[in-house]
């Protein structure tokens, strides 16, 4: 881990219009590590995400890539920095075939080995994909669609991979496929991420470091494990009741950093 | 004998109401605006073309004024689209709608102003010419615009199948938030698929020009072009080909078999029923997407 963080974002502020959806938003991402960023809905996961990836304008603060700032660049000149958006929902190119679509994730690229290469290191991660390569992309399953997304990403060679709900809208088992794939992309092909997940128990499990993301404000954060054991995630994020002497919930429901 | 001469004039005109059809559903795939001006844009590339070429003007020879053309149009097409359509970002359709009706009007009044309201025709080498298949005489000029289209619907398919930039411009019209993720820069796109519908107007104007005489109002020709786009389904390349060729036929035919009068209104007519019966015109992509 270098003194220069690989991603920093410092007190962003973002507007949807008149909506203030971040409101002062700072955190760092080291080399190598996975960092999550846990939140409900609304909580302005997604608008973070777009902020650093160019798509959306920030009103104030900076993102800085290893010391360079990149505030509302055009997101080409993000992706050419090697920083890569893997969007919710699948947003895949429906009418394309598999492998148009991994092709499209080489877009900045020009060397065409390396993209060669690349294609089957992507077909080894996800083998589902590699068995429909000239299938159009829109008939794909949820879960393949989202492999899809993954692997359109890795294309990019990518330093640093911005992962937007990656479980989202996926079985237990899907869900656990992919974080296991994340994990080793990470270890195996050095891809430093940042992961926002609502599903914070599996982020919590992969991550390094969290953050908790609430109405635009990050509230906490810390190293993962330190997260796992808050009282406040595990009764308001993970779900787990907490048995007092008395047997009965904590009486008032109030998280500690309000 | 007869029918087959009036099938090879209807093909030739219906490739060139398809041309400018696939002008309008190039723009439209790729940034969701109709650009009324397309059929302007053809008037406009077809005096390009005789200006340079007529001995009354430029004089070059024909075929250097067809690539000059074509390539002016093109640079026309990427600067509308870079200075004035970009602005427009946002914008409600209607406002765009608007933009690219006015931009018609300006292109007939700069096209009367330079070369005049009379009609003029192009100096073509092949103009007049006929060729003789077994018993049958056809226009050389006819037979010319057919083969021109079937090539340049190859090109074209190659293009946007096989290339980089064909690729990013499908992926833009499908999914434009993920084309930026992807690091497509999609405004360039845009602009680029502008200047595609630019050359491709070009292309038809000149076929149009060596088939008869054109004035500035020739352009008003695109609303045929646009209710072909509309009965070939909005939104499909192939389909826009296809409704051109299916109104380019139907009119001789019409005017041949029923009355004089009906193949002015037949095209109209066929446009109502697919809207009836077919909203979403003959060949339209079906898409749903997943969420």
């Amino acid at each position: 881990m270098s003194d220069v963080p690989l991603l920093e974002v410092r007190n962003l502020e973002t507007y949807y219009g008149p909506i203030m959806a971040l409101r002062g938003v700072s955190l760092a991402v080291h080399h190598g590590q996975i960092v999550a960023v846990l939140g409900a809905n609304g909580a302005g996961k997604t608008t973070l995400m777009r902020t650093i990836s160019g798509v959306l304008e920030p009103e104030k603060g900076q993102v800085v890539l290893e010391g360079e700032e990149v505030t509302a660049r055009e997101p080409d000149e993000i992706v050419r920095r090697k920083v890569v958006h893997v969007p919710e929902g699948r947003e895949i190119f429906p009418l394309m075939s598999v492998r148009e679509n991994l092709l499209m994730g080489a877009f900045t690229r020009s060397d065409r080995d390396g993209i060669a290469a690349d294609m089957d290191m992507v077909c080894g991660y996800f083998p589902a994909l590699a068995e429909r390569l000239d299938q159009e992309a829109g008939t794909l399953s949820g879960g393949q669609q989202q492999m899809l997304a993954i692997g359109r990403g890795l294309m990019a060679r990518p330093r640093l991979m911005l992962l937007d709900e990656p479980s989202l809208g996926l079985s237990p088992i899907l869900v656990k496929e992919i974080f296991a794939i994340l994990r080793r992309l990470n270890a195996e092909q050095a891809v430093t991420m940042l992961i926002v997940e609502q599903n914070a128990r599996t982020a919590l499990d992969v991550a390094d470091y969290g953050y908790v993301l609430e109405l635009g404000r990050i509230v906490m954060d810390g190293p993962a494990e330190r997260l796992r054991a808050s009282k406040d995630i595990q009764e308001f994020y993970l779900g787990m009741k907490d048995e007092s002497p008395r047997g009965r919930r904590r009486w008032k429901a109030r998280k500690t950093w309000r | 004998m007869d029918a087959l001469q009036l099938l090879v004039s209807g093909l030739a005109n219906g490739c060139i109401y398809g041309l400018i059809a696939l002008g309008f559903v190039l723009i439209y795939k790729a940034t969701e605006a109709v650009n009324f001006a397309q059929g302007d844009m053809m008037m406009l590339g077809a005096f390009i073309t005789l200006g340079l070429n007529n001995e009354a003007w430029l004089g070059l020879p024909f075929w250097l004024a067809v690539p000059l053309a074509i390539a002016v149009m093109a640079a026309i097409g990427y600067l509308l689209d870079a200075l004035v359509l970009r602005r427009m970002f946002g914008q409600s359709q209607i406002a765009v709608v608007i933009l690219t009706i006015a931009l018609g009007f300006i292109a007939r009044f700069i096209a009367g102003a330079i070369w005049g309201h009379e009609p003029q025709s192009l100096e073509s080498p092949i103009a007049g010419m006929e060729v003789r298949v077994g018993g049958i005489v056809l226009g050389l000029d006819e037979v010319a615009v057919i083969v021109v289209t079937v090539v340049l619907t190859g090109v074209l398919y190659l293009f946007f199948s096989r290339t980089r930039l064909g690729l990013a411009m499908q992926a833009t019209s499908q999914n434009q938030l993920a084309a930026y993720y992807m690091g497509i820069p999609v405004k360039r796109v845009h602009s680029l698929t502008w200047a595609l519908a630019g050359a491709m107007a070009a292309i038809a104007g000149i076929l149009f020009a060596t088939k008869g005489a054109i004035d500035p109002n020739s352009g008003l020709l695109g609303i045929k072009a646009f209710a072909a786009a509309v009965i070939g389904g909005f939104g499909s390349l192939p389909g826009a080909l296809l409704g051109g060729l299916i109104v380019g036929l139907v009119e001789p035919f019409s005017a041949r078999y029923i009355a004089a009068g009906f193949s002015q209104i037949m095209p109209y007519l066929i446009l109502l029923l697919i809207l009836v019966f077919r909203p979403d015109g003959i060949l339209a992509q079906v898409r749903q997407k997943k969420v």
